[in-house]
């Protein structure tokens, strides 16, 4: 499979069996990831960013879940694989690392142990060769005085420094690829940009791929080279970061970036939050999931459900919106001058009603699925 | 602790006194007693003084020379009666507690992990049976069934066979299953559903998650990672409850008729002979006081956040 992108995600499918009824927590989703490279996925909390991962890893599979689709690492078939083959993979050739570093380390055991036991686990080696490899991390990871550190318990060491604890662990075997789940979010700003610089660091230095879920587009301004925006379990845009900050084509992703504060805009130019909350994933909105929260909505919209659709002149920047093309392009240039989406609303409007009159766009869209 | 031990001692003491009970020395004075001999006995059982009195007298000879005093029916050392009595409590409760903690957590365990299976609901229904039933009841059945005197099946040994495990360590043995399997039976079903509920919950826990991204096998997950966070609970309720059976398992020594603390208890409370319900009381006390410590100390071995 030389050449081929490292993990390789289609048409994943993950639904839940609950007494309330299937929980379709991703649905449809697909991307690559080539070595060394490195995909910010962005959403709320229930986009379905974190259990398209867990799937990834085989940490999903369950009586009442149902999963369909392929994911293949290095050419591996990874949803087809047994439950011991992906255990060997798993903390060797993918790790990952999660939110809250502090419940996500055994409370009983010391660092260096559960350290060793993520070497031991698949490296055929003693004790003290462990030990080793721990205190090595420890030190890779920027962890002061190591060989003392790796005695210590979790609840001794400080937020920032468990959370390179748990870089730490999930690099002992350096891994091809890194899940990085959230793994700012509990922490303080300023050491939120240290683990951020540490990852990028130790990508440089150990050629890994890395996936980073974060709610956060600033966490993947930094270090992501591309980005994917799900929503409500799919992906709704996807691109690389200069093509999501820049020239961003879905209303979910405006408003994204219009809910994050800027240094370089005046401080009247106030933060908007993107109104209502993220649909239930069990009795979904028919048409595109998003038209109950976007303010662009046109009646076509409640009943075609978009599709994926490569962006126009755009090579590499995917989105799925109803909105005609020019259209997204006038109200981006409307926001980004500071214009509010009441006032642009009407953009939408227009131009719906002509695509209507030419029946061109619902046809395109049902052709399409 | 030593605090909470004089207390003990005094309110046992308050509630003998203080309650309406029999004349101690009455019980003793024969079918005809006079007042005469009913005054002798009583001072010779110092029970003339004032309650002050007799309970500093009492508490003095403790303290200064671990001095039970002398049981009122037996006119022995209450010392030496309750040491003579303690292996065979010892036995019955340390066996129970074996026998409970092995099965508790190996159905809990199994319980937890395979949740809403069939074995899962045959244990946790069974474990409710086990709850439920009386202790003695679960004794005269299972001496019914399985006792070799008076069972169906002859295969242990029944009531009063009970030998020291100095004098016969196989007979001990033999003589001791049917009464730990029924002592055991309730804590055994109660742990493993504390077992069952606590390490469900351990189990949706971040670093369980961690562990098997880690890549270990599914038995150390469990295991390692797992139980060990969910047992901790467990330590604690296992020493309180040895700590009470060590004082006396009253109704299983009685069926069993096992001459253990419990059942000297029980003749001590039908005799009104106070020095031994005085002694009694106590070494219950001590035990789970004891056990208590046993278990705060335990607990900064097992979980490393604990600190004295």
């Amino acid at each position: 499979m030389a050449g081929g992108p490292l993990l390789q995600v289609e048409d994943l499918r993950v639904q839940f069996v609950t007494d309330d009824g299937v929980v379709h927590a991703v649905d449809g989703v697909s991307y690559t990831v080539d070595a060394g490279r490195t995909l910010g996925i962005v959403g709320e909390s229930g986009s379905g960013k974190t259990v398209s991962s867990l799937t990834t890893m085989g940490l999903t599979r369950g009586r009442s879940t149902r999963i369909s689709g392929r994911i293949t690492f290095e050419g591996q078939e990874l949803l087809t694989a047994s439950a011991e083959e992906l255990r060997r993979i798993r903390g060797d050739e993918i790790a990952m690392i999660f939110q809250d570093p502090l419940s996500s380390l055994h409370p009983f055991y010391k660092v260096g142990t559960q350290l060793s036991e993520a070497v031991r686990t698949h490296r055929d080696v003693s004790k003290a060769v462990a030990r080793d490899r721990a205190i090595e991390m420890l030190e890779l990871v920027g962890i002061p005085d190591p060989a003392r550190r790796v005695d210590q318990y979790p609840h001794e060491f400080s937020g920032g420094m468990r959370q390179r604890a748990m870089i730490a662990m999930a690099l002992a075997n350096e891994p091809k690829l890194l899940i990085a789940d959230e793994p700012t979010t509990a922490l303080d700003v300023t050491v939120q940009a240290q683990i951020l610089a540490l990852l990028d660091d130790l990508q440089r230095r150990l050629g890994m791929a890395i996936i980073i879920i974060t709610h956060d587009l600033g966490v993947v301004a930094e270090t992501a080279d591309e980005i994917a925006v799900m929503y409500a379990g799919r992906i709704v845009e996807h691109g690389s970061v200069g093509q999501i900050f820049n020239s961003p084509e879905h209303p979910y992703t405006w408003g994204l970036l219009k809910s994050i504060p800027r240094m370089d805009t005046t401080r009247d130019d106030e933060l908007v939050p993107i109104s209502g909350r993220p649909p239930s994933l069990i009795h979904r909105p028919g048409g595109c999931f998003f038209h109950p929260r976007c303010p662009y909505v046109q009646e076509s919209h409640r009943r075609i459900d978009p599709k994926l659709e490569q962006v126009p002149s755009d090579v590499g920047h995917e989105v799925a919106c109803l909105l005609a093309p020019e259209v997204r392009v006038s109200i981006w240039n409307g926001l980004r001058s500071g214009l509010s989406s009441d006032s642009l609303r009407g953009l939408a409007a227009e131009v719906d009603g002509a695509g209507r009159a030419t029946a061109a766009e619902p046809v395109a869209g049902e052709a399409g699925e | 602790m030593i605090v909470l031990l004089f207390g003990v001692s005094f309110i046992t003491f308050a509630i003998f006194y203080l309650l309406p009970s029999a004349n101690p020395a009455l019980l003793r004075a024969g079918h005809q007693p006079t007042a005469a001999l009913i005054k002798s006995i009583e001072h010779r059982l110092g029970l003339d003084k004032p309650w002050y009195v007799q309970y500093y007298d009492y508490m003095k000879a403790l303290v200064l020379h671990f001095n039970f005093g002398y049981s009122y029916q037996y006119q022995t050392p209450v010392r030496s009666m309750i040491f003579s009595r303690l292996p065979a409590t010892v036995s019955l409760a340390l066996g129970a507690a074996v026998v409970w903690l092995t099965i508790g957590i190996i159905v809990g365990t199994i319980s937890a992990v395979r949740r809403q299976s069939r074995l899962d609901r045959a244990t946790m229904g069974a474990s409710l049976v086990a709850i439920s039933a009386p202790p003695y009841w679960l004794g005269l059945v299972s001496l019914f069934l399985f006792a070799t005197d008076i069972g169906k099946f002859h295969i242990f040994p029944g009531a009063g066979s009970y030998v020291p495990l100095t004098q016969d360590p196989v007979h001990w043995f033999t003589s001791m299953i049917l009464p730990w399997l029924v002592l055991a039976a309730g804590f055994a079903a109660i742990y493993a559903r504390l077992l069952r509920g606590n390490l469900t919950e351990v189990m949706a826990e971040d670093y369980i998650r961690t562990a098997r991204a880690k890549g270990l096998p599914e038995r150390t997950v469990i295991v390692r990672h797992g139980l060990r966070a969910a047992i901790t609970p467990l330590v604690s309720a296992a020493g309180v409850d040895i700590g009470v059976l060590l004082g006396g398992v009253i109704l299983i020594e009685t069926v069993f008729n096992i001459p253990g603390i419990g059942r000297l208890a029980y003749d001590s409370i039908t005799n009104g002979d106070l020095p031994m319900i005085q002694g009694t009381v106590l070494i219950g006390a001590f035990f789970i006081v004891i056990l208590n410590l046993i278990v705060d100390i335990a607990y900064a071995f097992i979980d490393p956040r604990v600190r004295y």
